[in-house]
């Protein structure tokens, strides 16, 4: 891929990016003005690259679960034999959308204790309807006539699901997994209140010591994460958009 | 030999194809015309088993299609449909080559053969060949769908108004494009239209369908000339009959020895062209050739006999 004007300002976010999670010493004078005094104003408990990786792992983990979950639906909902399923599926996703993560946080505590497990669960729910929204309209406004001739000329169902259905609803599909990875990463902050590792650390610690530094920190952090995650993938959806034909 | 015997569908007790039997002579051209909702579509998709009848036995080569499994039985059989149905993430090569793949030929033949039906439709290989369906014209779009239905070498294809969204001067290309194809490779067609004019031109034989019903089924002349009821005499037009029937002939037959004046016409043009010209320059005969050479000459008297109810 060819290096736009539009990718610059990202490419140097992802440059300072890494250079303050691998040196966020060198930026202490930034924060200083914002950290009460005689506190640091680094955060320094767990090491920031730490918390990153641990953060983006989470939401990896969470994303490709809910990726895989929602997929499997939609592709069931708009099988012949699946059509039943869908009215169930889609107010299941619904409910994952609705329902508060810090909700299902709080009821999930009790039943896996504290840490990784309960975060991951409400992560994936939360994550599961912009996939199967996007999923389900990809693969239903395909034009029927398509399907029609991938039918006529002698392909399996299987055949038609892999070869003409799927890449063909792909950059939709796409759309959704960025749009869930996005929220996830966002919302992942919230695991930390219940002792999950991530970039939540730093801002709920921030706020119990009243150190507006480390506030700023935690979400400066998840911001650029969230930017450039969201870059990668739209180029992501580009280069599908562009085999599943839809140029020129 | 395509064989339909005593063929209905039913869905929801509303009655689709009712009853309708049929025999399509290998190496044979049926047109099945009709209005819209007449069962001409689901009569066709019925052949590959798109859509089960729901009585009546299908045969294909003698055999019956519900002993076919239905992917295997739609591999054999060439399928083209209105809109060309292309697959718009894959080049022309990959679409021509669908079939071909499915049935596991190797890739030198099938590059093979999707190179010389890219030559006989007329479109450079060098330079088709790895585009995006997306990149090519309306008409072109057109070709390459008839040339992937052929791909695999059917015995039988399957078309479903396959020219309904062409402008008139490409529809008349591909028309004959495909009645040269049709001779080359002695493919059976069934071709559903709603234009009789097209089914016409096309046909070896006619079928018409009306509410669910076979109504007729005739060779054009027949068909022209003696309609069995008036919603096939209404689709034939009954205006134009005496010029249906001369466009189904040619002038070959009616070359008569003796001088005419002015250009002279080639063997092979049909009655109604033929007739036009000598109105058109006031020539009451015009001389006949073929390859340069006069043949003779036909008279407009025996033209004008030609419009005659047979």
């Amino acid at each position: 891929m060819s290096v736009s004007r539009a990718s610059i300002p990202k490419a140097a976010l992802l440059v300072l990016l890494v250079a303050f999670l691998a040196a966020p010493d060198a930026f202490a004078g930034l924060f200083r003005p914002l950290a009460p005094a005689g506190t640091p104003p680094i955060y320094a408990q767990t090491p920031l690259l730490t918390l990153a990786v641990n953060h983006l792992l989470l939401v990896a983990a969470a994303t490709l679960a809910a990726s895989l979950l929602a997929l499997g639906s939609a592709i069931a909902a708009t099988r012949p034999a699946g059509r039943d399923v869908l009215p169930f599926a889609r107010a299941l996703a619904n409910l994952g959308q609705t329902f508060p993560p810090v909700a299902v946080l709080a009821l999930a505590v009790p039943i896996f204790g504290f840490g990784t497990v309960p975060t991951l669960i409400a992560l994936v729910l939360y994550g599961l309807l912009p996939i199967f929204e996007t999923a389900l309209t990809g693969l239903e406004s395909l034009d029927p006539a398509l399907l029609e001739a991938a039918r006529g000329m002698g392909m399996t169902d299987r055949q038609r699901l892999v070869r003409v259905e799927l890449p063909l609803a792909l950059p939709m599909i796409l759309s959704g997994i960025r749009l869930s990875a996005v929220i996830g990463l966002a919302t992942a902050t919230i695991g930390s209140t219940v002792a999950a590792s991530t970039l939540g650390e730093v801002i709920v610690s921030g706020l119990l010591t009243g150190n507006t530094a480390y506030v700023l920190q935690g979400g400066l952090v998840v911001s650029a994460l969230a930017i450039l995650i969201d870059a990668g993938l739209r180029a992501l959806e580009a280069v599908a958009a562009r085999r599943a034909g839809s140029h020129a | 030999m395509i064989e339909l015997m005593h063929v209905s569908r039913v869905v929801d007790g509303r009655t689709i194809v009712a009853d309708v039997s049929l025999q399509i002579a290998s190496g044979t051209i049926l047109t099945v015309v009709g209005t819209s909702g007449s069962g001409k579509t689901t009569l066709l998709r019925l052949i590959n088993r798109l859509v089960e009848p729901s009585a009546g036995t299908i045969r294909v080569a003698g055999r019956d299609v519900r002993t076919v499994p239905p992917d295997a039985l739609r591999r054999g059989i060439g399928y083209a449909i209105q809109g060309h149905g292309l697959f718009p993430h894959r080049t022309v090569a990959e679409n021509i080559g669908v079939v071909p793949k499915l049935l596991s030929w190797d890739r030198n033949r099938i590059a093979a053969r999707v190179d010389e039906l890219l030559a006989l439709f007329r479109l450079e290989p060098a330079l088709y060949r790895d585009r995006l369906p997306a990149a090519l014209s309306g008409g072109e779009q057109q070709r390459i769908g008839v040339a992937r239905a052929l791909a695999a070498e059917p015995p039988i294809l399957l078309m479903d108004e396959p020219f309904g969204a062409l402008d008139p001067i490409i529809r008349g290309q591909a028309q004959d494009d495909l009645k040269a194809i049709q001779k080359r490779y002695g493919t059976t067609i069934v071709l559903v239209t709603h234009d009789m004019n097209e089914a016409l031109r096309l046909g070896d034989r006619i079928a018409v369908m009306d509410r669910g019903r076979l109504v007729q089924e005739a060779d054009p002349t027949a068909l022209v000339g003696a309609p069995a009821t008036d919603f096939v005499g209404a689709l034939l037009g009954r205006g134009d009959r005496a010029f249906q029937l001369m466009a189904l002939r040619i002038v070959d037959d009616l070359v008569e020895p003796g001088p005419a004046p002015g250009a002279p016409i080639m063997a092979g043009t049909s009655v109604r062209d033929a007739l036009a010209e000598s109105l058109w320059s006031q020539r009451p005969a015009l001389p006949v050739s073929r390859d340069g050479v006069i043949l003779g000459r036909v008279t407009r008297a025996t033209l004008e006999a030609q419009g005659a109810c047979p």
